[in-house]
């Protein structure tokens, strides 16, 4: 889906590079974690696969498409949707389906194919009822929710998520991430900037960044079991007990860190 | 508590009435004789038929009168300065004496005439704006200004930054709310002392809503850059405008309205009038 060789980026000439040798190989379906201090250059990969910014050195092919030529954007664009942060930035229309219609609009299809994607946009988001709402009155997780429905409304394959969980309250959250996973499911692929330790763990692979580039790429498991100390993350409660239980021998190795089959491997 | 809220002019209120389901255009060119035959009113009388018109405009967008009236509420200092300048400055049969200066009846008759046509103005102009969601709205003017394409005009970018300014309107009032409470609670103090000192205390707000507004901007274009957004590209629609016979009719049937309102306004009424006086 993602093939990233030595890709390098600096937004001026003088300055740090903000990507320094990037090399990341992301196949489709993998939902992957991007964690990484402030500035280490993890909105910039994220800018560099939706084709914001081409790589002033190395390469970036999304799904063979080579990402610094302008000839791709708009292919690159349809099939790999990014969602911001803040919702109020990426939100252009007033009402709520004019918003999500807004994307497939820019592509010029025809009236009946934007309606069947805003519905089912609508749907997998769980904002059909608010559809004639005003954007506007939404609440933060709505609007969260609302700029995600935006982006797959173009029916990408990948999804590139900038933080777009740190606006939401814990209740937001849960009905966000259990809508990418529902997503992630039907073989969308998910590359998740995020500072969460708790939302790194739900991805199948965790990509440290670090100045600029790949400092650490594997499975949560191996993270958490004393990975993450070099980057002073906080570890998720689920993995901590997972740990604990391990190192005691209350469950056998090899039990999954999720808390069903904790409770699974308890039980026996 | 909110000390900013956004003026109620321009806020689209969904709904499925009659007005609600007219094309935009058709609304956008009913407004624009509206204005016309606003202007051309000039007697009491006259302001009654209009406000019988708003009153059925009310009924037919299933929106309350009270909602609607509401929208003249922004520009009530505006109405009130240029009734107290007509009512003082027109010369004519004096009515009233208050030192130097004089209430005339030609003043009087000026400056209700004057206050209700800009009431009305800015009630019909948010009437349009309520009942016509900023997309549909944009989408009307594209359509009407197309022809300027020909020249080169930018139609379709003027349209959607229409709609993004709109679109933004609570948004920015939200954000001043928000930084007038943070500076309010640092200690800034917007209420004592002359105009020139109150003015300069609003610097500390405008600068950071400025930089807010910049910033926005940036993340904006990149957003729409990333959902497809090409400037001056072609844009489909999930729903297109489509022009009815119910848009033929309602406006027809306005313009008519608004042909009687001047008839009655320089013959009829002046008619009933005169044979008022007579008796």
């Amino acid at each position: 889906m993602f093939s990233i060789r030595a890709a390098a980026y600096s937004y001026s000439e003088s300055g740090t590079p903000a990507l320094d040798g990037v090399d990341l190989e992301i196949e489709q379906g993998e939902w992957v974690a991007l964690v990484g201090a402030n500035g280490s250059g993890k909105s910039t990969l994220a800018k560099i696969c939706n084709a914001l910014l081409a790589p002033t050195q190395g390469t970036c092919f999304v799904m063979g498409l080579d990402a610094s030529d302008p000839q791709n954007t708009s292919a690159i664009r349809q099939n790999v949707a990014l969602v911001f942060q803040n919702p109020e930035d990426q939100i252009v229309a007033s009402i709520v389906e004019e918003d999500v219609a807004f994307g497939p609009e820019n592509l010029g299809l025809p009236p009946d194919e934007i309606r069947r994607r805003v519905d089912r946009a609508l749907l997998l988001t769980d904002l059909e009822l608010y559809r004639a709402r005003g954007s506007y009155s939404l609440s933060g997780g709505q609007k969260q929710r609302l700029a995600l429905a935006g982006a797959l409304a173009l029916e990408p394959d990948a999804l590139l998520l900038d933080e777009s969980t740190s606006m939401l309250d814990p209740e937001g959250r849960d009905s966000f991430l259990s809508c990418l996973g529902e997503l992630n499911r039907r073989g969308m692929t998910i590359l998740q900037i995020t500072h969460r330790m708790e939302e790194a763990a739900l991805a199948g692979r965790i990509v440290v960044m670090e100045s600029g580039r790949v400092a650490w790429d594997g499975p949560p498991p191996d993270f958490f079991d004393g990975g993450y100390l070099r980057w002073s993350f906080e570890e998720p409660p689920e993995m901590a007990l997972h740990h604990a239980l391990l190192t005691r021998g209350l469950i056998p190795q090899g039990t999954k860190p999720g808390v069903e089959d904790m409770l699974e491997a308890l039980c026996l | 508590m909110r000390f900013m809220s956004a003026p109620s002019i321009g806020q689209f209120i969904p709904g499925e009435s009659f007005i609600h389901g007219l094309d935009p255009r058709c609304k956008i060119v009913a407004t624009v004789i509206l204005m016309t035959g606003l202007f051309m009113a000039s007697g009491i009388p006259d302001f009654l038929l209009w406000f019988c018109l708003l009153l059925l405009c009310s009924a037919l967008s299933g929106i309350k009168l009270g909602v609607i009236l509401r929208s003249g509420r922004p520009v009530l200092f505006l109405v009130l300065v240029t009734v107290v300048m007509n009512l003082l400055w027109t010369p004519g049969t004096e009515l009233a004496r208050l030192g130097p200066l004089r209430i005339t009846r030609e003043g009087v008759l000026l400056a209700s005439s004057m206050g209700l046509r800009l009431l009305f103005l800015v009630i019909f102009a948010g009437m349009l704006m309520m009942t016509t969601s900023p997309m549909a709205f944009s989408d009307g003017l594209e359509r009407i200004m197309s022809p300027l394409s020909l020249l080169r005009f930018p139609t379709s970018e003027m349209a959607m930054m229409m709609t993004i300014a709109l679109r933004f309107i609570p948004t920015l009032f939200e954000e001043t709310d928000r930084i007038l409470k943070a500076q309010i609670s640092r200690g800034a103090d917007f209420e004592s002392g002359g105009i020139l000192r109150r003015a300069r205390s609003f610097i500390p707000i405008l600068v950071p809503l400025f930089v807010l507004v910049f910033q926005r901007a940036e993340n904006l274009a990149v957003a729409m850059e990333s959902r497809c957004y090409v400037p001056g590209a072609r844009r489909s629609r999930m729903n297109p405008l489509k022009w009815r016979g119910r848009d033929s009719s309602a406006l027809a049937g306005l313009a008519l309205f608004v042909v009687f309102a001047i008839f009655c306004d320089r013959y009829l009424f002046k008619a009933i009038l005169a044979w008022l006086a007579m008796r």
